[in-house]
Protein backbone atom coordinates (compact mmCIF):
# COMPACT_ATOMS: atom_id res chain seq x y z
CA UNK A 1 0.00 0.00 0.00
CA UNK A 2 2.97 2.28 0.50
CA UNK A 3 3.39 5.09 -1.99
CA UNK A 4 7.03 5.75 -1.28
CA UNK A 5 8.14 2.68 -3.21
CA UNK A 6 7.37 4.50 -6.45
CA UNK A 7 10.43 6.73 -6.16
CA UNK A 8 13.69 4.82 -5.99
CA UNK A 9 16.58 7.30 -6.02
CA UNK A 10 17.85 8.36 -2.64
CA UNK A 11 16.97 12.05 -2.47
CA UNK A 12 15.96 14.35 0.32
CA UNK A 13 12.35 13.84 -0.76
CA UNK A 14 12.48 10.06 -0.29
CA UNK A 15 14.21 10.48 3.05
CA UNK A 16 11.67 13.00 4.36
CA UNK A 17 9.25 10.48 5.89
CA UNK A 18 12.07 8.96 7.89
CA UNK A 19 13.43 12.35 8.90
CA UNK A 20 9.97 13.37 10.11
CA UNK A 21 9.65 10.24 12.23
CA UNK A 22 13.21 10.40 13.54
CA UNK A 23 12.66 12.68 16.57
CA UNK A 24 9.66 10.65 17.74
CA UNK A 25 11.57 7.41 17.22
CA UNK A 26 14.49 8.64 19.27
CA UNK A 27 12.21 10.00 22.00
CA UNK A 28 10.30 6.72 22.10
CA UNK A 29 13.39 4.51 22.17
CA UNK A 30 15.05 6.59 24.88
CA UNK A 31 12.15 7.82 27.01
CA UNK A 32 9.95 4.73 26.88
CA UNK A 33 11.97 1.62 26.20
CA UNK A 34 15.34 2.91 27.36
CA UNK A 35 13.87 4.27 30.57
CA UNK A 36 12.00 1.04 31.17
CA UNK A 37 15.27 -0.88 30.95
CA UNK A 38 16.98 1.73 33.14
CA UNK A 39 14.33 1.36 35.82
CA UNK A 40 14.55 -2.42 35.48
CA UNK A 41 18.32 -2.32 35.95
CA UNK A 42 17.97 0.12 38.83
CA UNK A 43 15.65 -2.28 40.62
CA UNK A 44 18.54 -4.78 40.84
CA UNK A 45 20.87 -2.28 42.51
CA UNK A 46 21.13 -0.91 46.02
CA UNK A 47 20.44 2.68 44.85
CA UNK A 48 18.99 5.03 47.41
CA UNK A 49 19.41 8.80 46.99
CA UNK A 50 21.33 8.43 43.73
CA UNK A 51 21.66 5.66 41.19
CA UNK A 52 24.46 3.41 42.26
CA UNK A 53 25.33 0.56 39.95
CA UNK A 54 26.19 -2.08 42.46
CA UNK A 55 24.02 -5.05 41.66
CA UNK A 56 22.36 -6.94 44.47
CA UNK A 57 20.21 -9.41 42.55
CA UNK A 58 16.62 -9.73 43.68
CA UNK A 59 17.24 -8.06 47.06
CA UNK A 60 15.01 -5.05 46.37
CA UNK A 61 12.16 -7.32 45.32
CA UNK A 62 12.61 -9.37 48.47
CA UNK A 63 12.55 -6.15 50.52
CA UNK A 64 9.51 -4.99 48.58
CA UNK A 65 7.45 -8.08 49.21
CA UNK A 66 8.38 -8.21 52.86
CA UNK A 67 7.38 -4.56 53.31
CA UNK A 68 4.00 -4.42 55.12
CA UNK A 69 3.18 -1.16 53.37
CA UNK A 70 3.54 -2.79 49.93
CA UNK A 71 1.39 -5.62 51.18
CA UNK A 72 -1.33 -3.15 52.13
CA UNK A 73 -1.00 -1.39 48.76
CA UNK A 74 -1.39 -4.65 46.82
CA UNK A 75 -4.35 -5.71 48.95
CA UNK A 76 -5.95 -2.32 48.41
CA UNK A 77 -5.40 -2.61 44.68
CA UNK A 78 -7.19 -5.95 44.73
CA UNK A 79 -10.16 -4.57 46.70
CA UNK A 80 -10.24 -1.33 44.75
CA UNK A 81 -9.73 -2.99 41.35
CA UNK A 82 -12.39 -5.65 41.78
CA UNK A 83 -15.05 -3.32 43.22
CA UNK A 84 -14.27 -0.41 40.92
CA UNK A 85 -14.42 -2.59 37.81
CA UNK A 86 -17.48 -4.60 38.85
CA UNK A 87 -19.56 -1.61 39.98
CA UNK A 88 -18.56 0.56 37.01
CA UNK A 89 -19.48 -2.26 34.61
CA UNK A 90 -22.82 -2.84 36.29
CA UNK A 91 -23.83 0.83 36.45
CA UNK A 92 -22.47 1.54 32.97
CA UNK A 93 -24.35 -1.39 31.47
CA UNK A 94 -27.67 -0.64 33.17
CA UNK A 95 -27.50 3.04 32.24
CA UNK A 96 -26.64 2.17 28.64
CA UNK A 97 -29.48 -0.35 28.28
CA UNK A 98 -32.01 2.08 29.76
CA UNK A 99 -30.70 4.97 27.66
CA UNK A 100 -31.05 2.81 24.56
CA UNK A 101 -34.87 2.68 24.95
CA UNK A 102 -35.48 5.70 22.68
CA UNK A 103 -35.34 8.06 25.64
CA UNK A 104 -36.32 11.69 25.23
CA UNK A 105 -33.50 14.04 26.10
CA UNK A 106 -31.00 11.21 25.78
CA UNK A 107 -28.24 13.59 24.68
CA UNK A 108 -28.58 15.77 27.77
CA UNK A 109 -28.73 12.80 30.15
CA UNK A 110 -25.70 11.20 28.51
CA UNK A 111 -23.80 14.47 28.88
CA UNK A 112 -24.58 14.48 32.60
CA UNK A 113 -23.38 10.90 33.13
CA UNK A 114 -20.15 11.61 31.31
CA UNK A 115 -19.08 15.02 32.64
CA UNK A 116 -17.07 13.68 35.62
CA UNK A 117 -14.66 12.23 33.05
CA UNK A 118 -13.67 15.79 32.08
CA UNK A 119 -12.42 16.81 35.53
CA UNK A 120 -9.15 15.72 37.07
CA UNK A 121 -8.90 13.06 39.76
CA UNK A 122 -7.53 15.73 42.08
CA UNK A 123 -10.74 17.73 41.75
CA UNK A 124 -12.79 14.55 42.20
CA UNK A 125 -10.82 13.68 45.31
CA UNK A 126 -11.21 17.18 46.74
CA UNK A 127 -14.97 17.16 46.17
CA UNK A 128 -15.52 13.74 47.73
CA UNK A 129 -13.23 14.53 50.62
CA UNK A 130 -15.69 17.26 51.52
CA UNK A 131 -18.84 15.24 50.78
CA UNK A 132 -17.70 12.23 52.83
CA UNK A 133 -16.28 14.41 55.58
CA UNK A 134 -17.21 12.95 58.97
CA UNK A 135 -19.05 15.58 60.92
CA UNK A 136 -20.12 18.14 58.34
CA UNK A 137 -20.59 16.07 55.19
CA UNK A 138 -22.94 13.24 54.32
CA UNK A 139 -23.25 12.36 58.00
CA UNK A 140 -24.68 15.77 58.92
CA UNK A 141 -26.98 15.69 55.91
CA UNK A 142 -28.51 12.38 56.97
CA UNK A 143 -28.89 13.55 60.56
CA UNK A 144 -30.61 16.73 59.31
CA UNK A 145 -32.92 14.50 57.27
CA UNK A 146 -33.96 12.74 60.46
CA UNK A 147 -31.63 9.75 60.68
CA UNK A 148 -30.33 10.76 64.06
CA UNK A 149 -27.88 7.91 64.59
CA UNK A 150 -26.47 7.93 61.10
CA UNK A 151 -22.70 7.44 61.06
CA UNK A 152 -20.42 7.69 58.09
CA UNK A 153 -16.74 7.94 58.98
CA UNK A 154 -15.08 5.81 56.30
CA UNK A 155 -12.54 8.55 55.53
CA UNK A 156 -11.01 8.24 58.99
CA UNK A 157 -11.38 4.49 59.43
CA UNK A 158 -8.30 2.56 58.27
CA UNK A 159 -10.39 -0.46 57.28
CA UNK A 160 -12.86 1.56 55.24
CA UNK A 161 -10.84 4.41 53.66
CA UNK A 162 -10.14 2.40 50.49
CA UNK A 163 -13.90 2.15 49.84
CA UNK A 164 -14.21 5.94 49.65
CA UNK A 165 -11.76 5.76 46.76
CA UNK A 166 -14.00 3.18 45.09
CA UNK A 167 -17.00 5.53 45.43
CA UNK A 168 -15.20 8.52 43.93
CA UNK A 169 -13.62 6.48 41.13
CA UNK A 170 -16.94 4.89 40.16
CA UNK A 171 -18.55 8.33 40.05
CA UNK A 172 -15.81 9.54 37.73
CA UNK A 173 -15.53 6.56 35.37
CA UNK A 174 -18.88 4.77 35.16
CA UNK A 175 -20.24 7.29 32.65
CA UNK A 176 -17.42 6.36 30.35
CA UNK A 177 -18.34 2.69 30.61
CA UNK A 178 -21.92 3.71 29.83
CA UNK A 179 -20.69 5.45 26.66
CA UNK A 180 -18.80 2.32 25.57
CA UNK A 181 -21.77 0.04 26.12
CA UNK A 182 -24.13 2.49 24.44
CA UNK A 183 -21.90 2.54 21.36
CA UNK A 184 -21.93 -1.25 21.44
CA UNK A 185 -25.72 -1.42 21.78
CA UNK A 186 -26.18 0.96 18.85
CA UNK A 187 -24.38 -1.61 16.75
CA UNK A 188 -26.85 -4.34 17.74
CA UNK A 189 -29.70 -4.97 15.33
CA UNK A 190 -33.04 -3.99 16.94
CA UNK A 191 -34.79 -6.87 15.24
CA UNK A 192 -32.81 -9.29 17.40
CA UNK A 193 -34.59 -8.08 20.53
CA UNK A 194 -37.95 -8.02 18.81
CA UNK A 195 -37.42 -11.58 17.56
CA UNK A 196 -36.55 -12.73 21.06
CA UNK A 197 -39.62 -11.01 22.48
CA UNK A 198 -41.90 -12.50 19.84
CA UNK A 199 -40.54 -15.86 20.94
CA UNK A 200 -42.00 -15.00 24.33
CA UNK A 201 -38.81 -13.95 26.13
CA UNK A 202 -39.15 -11.17 28.70
CA UNK A 203 -37.07 -8.04 27.99
CA UNK A 204 -34.72 -9.10 30.77
CA UNK A 205 -34.19 -12.55 29.26
CA UNK A 206 -33.84 -11.07 25.80
CA UNK A 207 -30.99 -8.89 26.98
CA UNK A 208 -29.41 -11.62 29.07
CA UNK A 209 -29.40 -14.31 26.39
CA UNK A 210 -29.24 -12.35 23.15
CA UNK A 211 -27.66 -8.93 23.67
CA UNK A 212 -25.07 -9.50 26.38
CA UNK A 213 -23.23 -12.22 24.43
CA UNK A 214 -22.98 -9.81 21.48
CA UNK A 215 -21.50 -7.17 23.79
CA UNK A 216 -18.74 -9.51 24.92
CA UNK A 217 -15.98 -7.53 23.11
CA UNK A 218 -17.16 -4.31 24.82
CA UNK A 219 -16.92 -6.08 28.19
CA UNK A 220 -13.35 -7.07 27.41
CA UNK A 221 -12.29 -3.59 26.32
CA UNK A 222 -13.99 -1.99 29.30
CA UNK A 223 -12.34 -4.40 31.74
CA UNK A 224 -8.92 -3.77 30.21
CA UNK A 225 -9.36 0.00 30.35
CA UNK A 226 -10.75 0.00 33.89
CA UNK A 227 -8.04 -2.28 35.23
CA UNK A 228 -5.50 -0.05 33.55
CA UNK A 229 -7.01 2.97 35.32
CA UNK A 230 -7.02 1.03 38.59
CA UNK A 231 -3.35 0.03 38.42
CA UNK A 232 -2.29 3.57 37.56
CA UNK A 233 -4.54 5.26 40.15
CA UNK A 234 -2.48 7.77 42.06
CA UNK A 235 -3.97 11.28 42.01
CA UNK A 236 -7.30 10.23 43.45
CA UNK A 237 -5.74 8.60 46.51
CA UNK A 238 -3.35 11.52 46.95
CA UNK A 239 -6.21 14.04 46.94
CA UNK A 240 -8.93 12.08 48.74
CA UNK A 241 -7.15 10.27 51.57
CA UNK A 242 -3.47 11.05 51.08
CA UNK A 243 -3.04 7.29 51.45
CA UNK A 244 -4.29 7.52 55.02
CA UNK A 245 -5.24 7.09 57.76
CA UNK A 246 -1.60 6.04 58.15
CA UNK A 247 -0.94 4.19 54.91
CA UNK A 248 -4.16 2.21 55.02
CA UNK A 249 -5.47 3.41 51.64
CA UNK A 250 -2.18 3.42 49.69
CA UNK A 251 -2.17 1.97 46.19
CA UNK A 252 1.02 0.71 44.46
CA UNK A 253 1.46 3.99 42.54
CA UNK A 254 1.41 5.92 45.82
CA UNK A 255 3.88 3.48 47.35
CA UNK A 256 6.19 3.97 44.38
CA UNK A 257 5.99 7.76 44.60
CA UNK A 258 6.56 7.82 48.36
CA UNK A 259 9.58 5.54 48.32
CA UNK A 260 11.20 6.78 45.12
CA UNK A 261 10.79 10.50 45.73
CA UNK A 262 10.10 11.19 49.40
CA UNK A 263 12.18 8.52 51.05
CA UNK A 264 15.12 8.35 48.65
CA UNK A 265 14.73 4.61 48.07
CA UNK A 266 15.34 4.51 44.33
CA UNK A 267 16.02 0.79 44.10
CA UNK A 268 12.89 -0.12 46.03
CA UNK A 269 10.81 2.42 44.08
CA UNK A 270 12.15 0.99 40.83
CA UNK A 271 11.26 -2.53 41.91
CA UNK A 272 7.70 -1.49 42.74
CA UNK A 273 7.40 0.26 39.36
CA UNK A 274 8.56 -2.90 37.59
CA UNK A 275 5.96 -4.98 39.44
CA UNK A 276 3.31 -2.48 38.28
CA UNK A 277 4.56 -2.80 34.70
CA UNK A 278 4.35 -6.58 34.91
CA UNK A 279 0.79 -6.26 36.20
CA UNK A 280 -0.18 -4.10 33.23
CA UNK A 281 1.53 -6.48 30.81
CA UNK A 282 -0.25 -9.48 32.31
CA UNK A 283 -3.57 -7.85 31.40
CA UNK A 284 -2.50 -6.22 28.17
CA UNK A 285 -0.58 -8.87 26.27
CA UNK A 286 -3.40 -11.43 26.12
CA UNK A 287 -5.83 -8.65 25.20
CA UNK A 288 -3.70 -7.21 22.40
CA UNK A 289 -2.95 -10.72 21.18
CA UNK A 290 -6.62 -11.60 20.86
CA UNK A 291 -7.43 -8.17 19.36
CA UNK A 292 -4.77 -8.45 16.67
CA UNK A 293 -5.67 -12.03 15.88
CA UNK A 294 -9.32 -11.05 15.64
CA UNK A 295 -8.47 -8.20 13.27
CA UNK A 296 -6.42 -10.44 11.06
CA UNK A 297 -9.17 -13.03 10.85
CA UNK A 298 -11.73 -10.32 10.24
CA UNK A 299 -9.94 -8.76 7.29
CA UNK B 1 -54.98 -2.20 26.91
CA UNK B 2 -53.45 -3.93 29.91
CA UNK B 3 -50.17 -4.43 28.14
CA UNK B 4 -50.21 -0.78 27.08
CA UNK B 5 -50.44 0.52 30.65
CA UNK B 6 -47.83 -1.93 31.83
CA UNK B 7 -45.66 -0.74 29.00
CA UNK B 8 -45.89 2.90 29.98
CA UNK B 9 -45.49 2.12 33.67
CA UNK B 10 -42.27 0.36 32.72
CA UNK B 11 -41.16 3.38 30.74
CA UNK B 12 -42.00 5.68 33.63
CA UNK B 13 -39.76 3.56 35.85
CA UNK B 14 -36.95 3.76 33.32
CA UNK B 15 -37.27 7.54 33.13
CA UNK B 16 -37.39 7.81 36.91
CA UNK B 17 -34.28 5.68 37.27
CA UNK B 18 -32.37 7.62 34.62
CA UNK B 19 -33.32 10.95 36.19
CA UNK B 20 -32.41 9.88 39.72
CA UNK B 21 -29.05 8.69 38.46
CA UNK B 22 -28.56 11.98 36.61
CA UNK B 23 -29.25 13.85 39.86
CA UNK B 24 -26.75 11.63 41.69
CA UNK B 25 -24.07 12.38 39.09
CA UNK B 26 -24.79 16.09 39.34
CA UNK B 27 -24.82 16.20 43.14
CA UNK B 28 -21.04 16.48 43.70
CA UNK B 29 -20.83 19.40 41.28
CA UNK B 30 -23.83 21.05 42.93
CA UNK B 31 -22.31 20.53 46.38
CA UNK B 32 -19.01 22.04 45.23
CA UNK B 33 -20.63 25.12 43.75
CA UNK B 34 -23.13 25.60 46.61
CA UNK B 35 -20.41 25.21 49.25
CA UNK B 36 -18.14 27.67 47.46
CA UNK B 37 -20.74 30.44 47.91
CA UNK B 38 -21.32 29.87 51.62
CA UNK B 39 -19.45 31.36 54.53
CA UNK B 40 -17.90 29.16 57.18
CA UNK B 41 -20.70 29.83 59.65
CA UNK B 42 -23.30 28.60 57.19
CA UNK B 43 -21.25 25.50 56.37
CA UNK B 44 -21.16 24.60 60.06
CA UNK B 45 -24.85 25.18 60.65
CA UNK B 46 -26.34 23.96 57.37
CA UNK B 47 -25.83 20.78 55.38
CA UNK B 48 -24.35 19.72 52.04
CA UNK B 49 -27.47 20.16 49.96
CA UNK B 50 -28.72 23.41 51.45
CA UNK B 51 -28.69 26.36 49.09
CA UNK B 52 -26.45 29.25 50.15
CA UNK B 53 -28.68 31.58 52.20
CA UNK B 54 -26.47 34.60 51.84
CA UNK B 55 -24.19 33.95 48.82
CA UNK B 56 -20.72 35.43 49.16
CA UNK B 57 -17.72 35.61 46.86
CA UNK B 58 -15.34 35.47 49.81
CA UNK B 59 -14.21 31.88 49.10
CA UNK B 60 -13.70 32.52 45.39
CA UNK B 61 -11.61 35.62 45.97
CA UNK B 62 -9.54 33.91 48.63
CA UNK B 63 -9.04 30.74 46.52
CA UNK B 64 -7.95 32.79 43.54
CA UNK B 65 -5.67 35.32 45.18
CA UNK B 66 -4.72 34.66 48.80
CA UNK B 67 -5.22 31.05 49.92
CA UNK B 68 -2.11 29.21 51.12
CA UNK B 69 -0.75 26.45 48.92
CA UNK B 70 2.13 25.53 51.15
CA UNK B 71 4.55 28.15 52.40
CA UNK B 72 3.30 30.87 50.06
CA UNK B 73 -0.19 32.35 50.17
CA UNK B 74 -0.96 33.80 46.76
CA UNK B 75 -4.00 31.73 45.89
CA UNK B 76 -4.35 29.66 42.74
CA UNK B 77 -3.84 32.49 40.25
CA UNK B 78 -0.08 31.99 39.66
CA UNK B 79 -0.56 28.22 39.34
CA UNK B 80 -3.41 28.67 36.92
CA UNK B 81 -0.97 30.66 34.80
CA UNK B 82 1.66 27.93 35.19
CA UNK B 83 -0.80 25.39 33.86
CA UNK B 84 -1.60 27.64 30.90
CA UNK B 85 2.12 28.04 30.19
CA UNK B 86 2.58 24.28 30.27
CA UNK B 87 -0.58 23.30 28.42
CA UNK B 88 -0.47 25.64 25.43
CA UNK B 89 2.97 24.74 24.03
CA UNK B 90 2.67 21.07 25.02
CA UNK B 91 -0.68 20.68 23.27
CA UNK B 92 0.43 22.51 20.13
CA UNK B 93 3.75 20.68 19.81
CA UNK B 94 2.40 17.22 20.49
CA UNK B 95 -0.50 17.80 18.09
CA UNK B 96 1.65 19.10 15.21
CA UNK B 97 4.27 16.38 15.58
CA UNK B 98 1.50 13.79 15.93
CA UNK B 99 -0.12 15.02 12.70
CA UNK B 100 3.11 14.64 10.72
CA UNK B 101 3.86 11.27 12.32
CA UNK B 102 0.36 10.06 11.54
CA UNK B 103 0.71 11.25 7.95
CA UNK B 104 3.92 9.27 7.49
CA UNK B 105 2.61 6.15 9.23
CA UNK B 106 -0.60 6.20 7.18
CA UNK B 107 0.70 7.06 3.72
CA UNK B 108 4.50 6.93 3.56
CA UNK B 109 5.16 3.57 5.11
CA UNK B 110 8.67 2.19 4.85
CA UNK B 111 10.25 -0.99 6.05
CA UNK B 112 9.95 -1.02 9.82
CA UNK B 113 7.39 1.76 10.06
CA UNK B 114 4.66 -0.65 11.15
CA UNK B 115 6.92 -2.06 13.86
CA UNK B 116 7.62 1.49 14.95
CA UNK B 117 3.91 2.21 15.13
CA UNK B 118 3.33 -0.93 17.17
CA UNK B 119 6.06 0.06 19.60
CA UNK B 120 4.63 3.55 19.89
CA UNK B 121 1.15 2.17 20.48
CA UNK B 122 2.47 0.07 23.31
CA UNK B 123 3.66 3.31 24.86
CA UNK B 124 0.02 4.30 25.43
CA UNK B 125 -0.23 1.58 28.02
CA UNK B 126 2.90 1.71 30.12
CA UNK B 127 2.39 2.82 33.70
CA UNK B 128 4.39 6.03 33.89
CA UNK B 129 5.92 4.91 37.17
CA UNK B 130 8.53 2.98 35.17
CA UNK B 131 9.82 6.17 33.52
CA UNK B 132 9.54 8.62 36.42
CA UNK B 133 13.00 8.09 37.93
CA UNK B 134 15.12 8.12 34.75
CA UNK B 135 13.14 11.07 33.37
CA UNK B 136 13.96 13.03 36.51
CA UNK B 137 17.64 12.28 35.86
CA UNK B 138 17.39 13.34 32.23
CA UNK B 139 15.67 16.61 33.11
CA UNK B 140 18.37 17.32 35.69
CA UNK B 141 21.11 16.60 33.11
CA UNK B 142 19.44 18.96 30.65
CA UNK B 143 19.12 21.65 33.32
CA UNK B 144 15.35 21.46 33.01
CA UNK B 145 14.50 20.13 36.47
CA UNK B 146 11.64 22.10 38.07
CA UNK B 147 11.05 24.20 34.95
CA UNK B 148 8.00 24.81 32.82
CA UNK B 149 10.08 23.84 29.76
CA UNK B 150 10.86 20.49 31.37
CA UNK B 151 7.20 19.79 32.00
CA UNK B 152 6.33 20.77 28.43
CA UNK B 153 8.97 18.35 27.18
CA UNK B 154 7.64 15.51 29.34
CA UNK B 155 4.05 16.08 28.22
CA UNK B 156 5.07 16.25 24.56
CA UNK B 157 7.14 13.07 24.73
CA UNK B 158 4.47 11.01 26.48
CA UNK B 159 1.61 12.56 24.52
CA UNK B 160 3.08 11.66 21.13
CA UNK B 161 1.93 8.05 21.24
CA UNK B 162 -1.66 9.23 21.45
CA UNK B 163 -1.58 12.11 19.02
CA UNK B 164 0.20 9.92 16.45
CA UNK B 165 -2.38 7.18 16.92
CA UNK B 166 -5.28 9.63 16.41
CA UNK B 167 -3.87 11.13 13.22
CA UNK B 168 -2.65 7.86 11.78
CA UNK B 169 -6.06 6.24 12.16
CA UNK B 170 -7.72 9.29 10.64
CA UNK B 171 -5.34 9.64 7.67
CA UNK B 172 -5.51 5.93 6.77
CA UNK B 173 -8.96 6.60 5.33
CA UNK B 174 -7.70 9.26 2.87
CA UNK B 175 -7.52 7.48 -0.52
CA UNK B 176 -3.97 6.56 -1.46
CA UNK B 177 -4.85 7.26 -5.13
CA UNK B 178 -5.09 10.96 -4.29
CA UNK B 179 -1.54 10.87 -3.00
CA UNK B 180 -0.30 9.01 -6.08
CA UNK B 181 -2.04 11.42 -8.43
CA UNK B 182 -0.50 14.39 -6.64
CA UNK B 183 2.92 12.73 -6.84
CA UNK B 184 2.53 12.32 -10.59
CA UNK B 185 1.77 16.03 -10.74
CA UNK B 186 5.11 16.61 -9.07
CA UNK B 187 3.86 17.44 -5.57
CA UNK B 188 6.28 16.59 -2.78
CA UNK B 189 5.89 15.27 0.76
CA UNK B 190 4.95 18.56 2.41
CA UNK B 191 2.94 19.90 -0.55
CA UNK B 192 0.74 16.80 -0.45
CA UNK B 193 0.31 17.19 3.30
CA UNK B 194 -0.63 20.85 2.97
CA UNK B 195 -2.97 20.59 -0.02
CA UNK B 196 -4.60 17.19 0.45
CA UNK B 197 -4.39 16.27 4.13
CA UNK B 198 -4.56 19.55 6.04
CA UNK B 199 -7.83 20.72 4.43
CA UNK B 200 -9.68 17.61 5.67
CA UNK B 201 -8.01 17.52 9.09
CA UNK B 202 -10.10 19.97 11.11
CA UNK B 203 -12.15 17.35 13.01
CA UNK B 204 -9.14 15.28 14.01
CA UNK B 205 -7.24 18.40 15.07
CA UNK B 206 -10.16 19.38 17.29
CA UNK B 207 -10.40 15.88 18.79
CA UNK B 208 -6.65 15.69 19.41
CA UNK B 209 -6.33 19.18 20.85
CA UNK B 210 -9.24 18.62 23.22
CA UNK B 211 -7.85 15.25 24.28
CA UNK B 212 -4.37 16.62 24.92
CA UNK B 213 -5.71 19.72 26.64
CA UNK B 214 -7.77 17.62 29.04
CA UNK B 215 -4.95 15.15 29.71
CA UNK B 216 -2.30 17.78 30.37
CA UNK B 217 -4.49 20.23 32.29
CA UNK B 218 -5.64 17.39 34.55
CA UNK B 219 -2.20 15.81 34.98
CA UNK B 220 -1.01 15.47 38.53
CA UNK B 221 1.71 12.79 38.42
CA UNK B 222 4.21 14.59 36.17
CA UNK B 223 3.29 17.89 37.77
CA UNK B 224 4.02 16.74 41.29
CA UNK B 225 7.27 14.96 40.36
CA UNK B 226 8.86 17.44 37.93
CA UNK B 227 7.76 20.88 39.13
CA UNK B 228 9.36 23.18 41.66
CA UNK B 229 7.81 25.73 44.01
CA UNK B 230 7.38 28.37 41.28
CA UNK B 231 6.33 26.09 38.45
CA UNK B 232 3.64 23.85 39.93
CA UNK B 233 0.59 23.26 37.77
CA UNK B 234 -2.86 23.97 39.19
CA UNK B 235 -3.66 20.34 40.12
CA UNK B 236 -0.62 20.20 42.40
CA UNK B 237 -1.46 23.61 43.89
CA UNK B 238 -5.05 22.51 44.52
CA UNK B 239 -3.85 19.41 46.31
CA UNK B 240 -1.46 21.51 48.43
CA UNK B 241 -4.16 24.06 49.18
CA UNK B 242 -6.58 21.40 50.38
CA UNK B 243 -3.97 19.61 52.46
CA UNK B 244 -2.37 22.72 53.94
CA UNK B 245 -3.67 23.12 57.41
CA UNK B 246 -3.14 26.67 58.55
CA UNK B 247 -5.80 27.62 61.05
CA UNK B 248 -9.30 26.22 60.59
CA UNK B 249 -10.35 24.21 57.57
CA UNK B 250 -12.18 26.37 55.04
CA UNK B 251 -14.24 24.00 52.94
CA UNK B 252 -15.76 26.84 50.96
CA UNK B 253 -12.27 27.90 49.82
CA UNK B 254 -11.38 24.29 48.98
CA UNK B 255 -14.49 23.95 46.85
CA UNK B 256 -14.01 27.28 45.06
CA UNK B 257 -10.43 26.21 44.32
CA UNK B 258 -11.59 22.83 43.01
CA UNK B 259 -14.14 24.49 40.71
CA UNK B 260 -11.48 26.91 39.44
CA UNK B 261 -9.17 23.99 38.67
CA UNK B 262 -11.97 22.07 36.94
CA UNK B 263 -13.48 24.97 35.02
CA UNK B 264 -11.33 24.99 31.85
CA UNK B 265 -11.86 21.31 31.08
CA UNK B 266 -15.52 21.45 32.12
CA UNK B 267 -16.13 24.36 29.74
CA UNK B 268 -14.41 22.49 26.93
CA UNK B 269 -16.63 19.51 27.70
CA UNK B 270 -19.80 21.59 27.73
CA UNK B 271 -19.04 23.37 24.47
CA UNK B 272 -17.26 20.62 22.56
CA UNK B 273 -18.55 17.51 24.28
CA UNK B 274 -19.08 15.69 21.02
CA UNK B 275 -15.38 15.90 20.17
CA UNK B 276 -14.41 15.09 23.73
CA UNK B 277 -16.39 11.86 23.63
CA UNK B 278 -14.93 11.00 20.25
CA UNK B 279 -11.42 11.40 21.62
CA UNK B 280 -12.35 9.35 24.63
CA UNK B 281 -13.52 6.42 22.54
CA UNK B 282 -10.63 6.78 20.10
CA UNK B 283 -8.20 6.99 22.99
CA UNK B 284 -10.11 4.36 24.89
CA UNK B 285 -6.99 2.26 25.04
CA UNK B 286 -5.67 4.59 27.67
CA UNK B 287 -8.78 5.37 29.64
Amino acid sequence: MSVSKASKPLTLETLLPKIVLAPTTVAMLVCMYGFMLWTGALSFTKSRMLPQWEFVGWDQYARLFSNPRWDVALNNLLIFGVLFIAISLLIGLVLAIFLDQKIRGEGAIRTIYLYPMAVSFVVTGTAWKWILNPGLGLEKLMIDLGFENFEFRWLVEPDMAIYTIVIAAVWQSSGFVMAMFLAGLRGVDDSLIKAAQIDGASPFRAYWHVILPILRPVFFSAIVILSHIAIKSFDLVQALTGGGPGYSSDLPANFMYTFAFNRAQMGLGGASAMVMLMGVLAILVPYLYSELRGQRNGQ
Amino acid sequence: MASKTQFSAGRALIYAFLLIMALLYLTPLYVMIATSFKDIEEIRSGNLLALPQDPTLYAWIKAWSSACTGSECEGLAPFFMNSVKIVVPAVLLSTIIGALNGYVLAKWRFRGSEVLFGMLLFGCFIPFQVVLLPMARLLAELGLANTVTGLVLVHVVYGLAFTTLFFRNFYVSVPTELVKAAQLDGAGFFAIFRHIFLPVSLPIFVVTIIWQFTQIWNDFLFGVVYSGPGTQPITVALNNLVNTSVGGKEYNVDMAAAVIAALPTLLVYIFAGKYFVRGLTAGAVKG
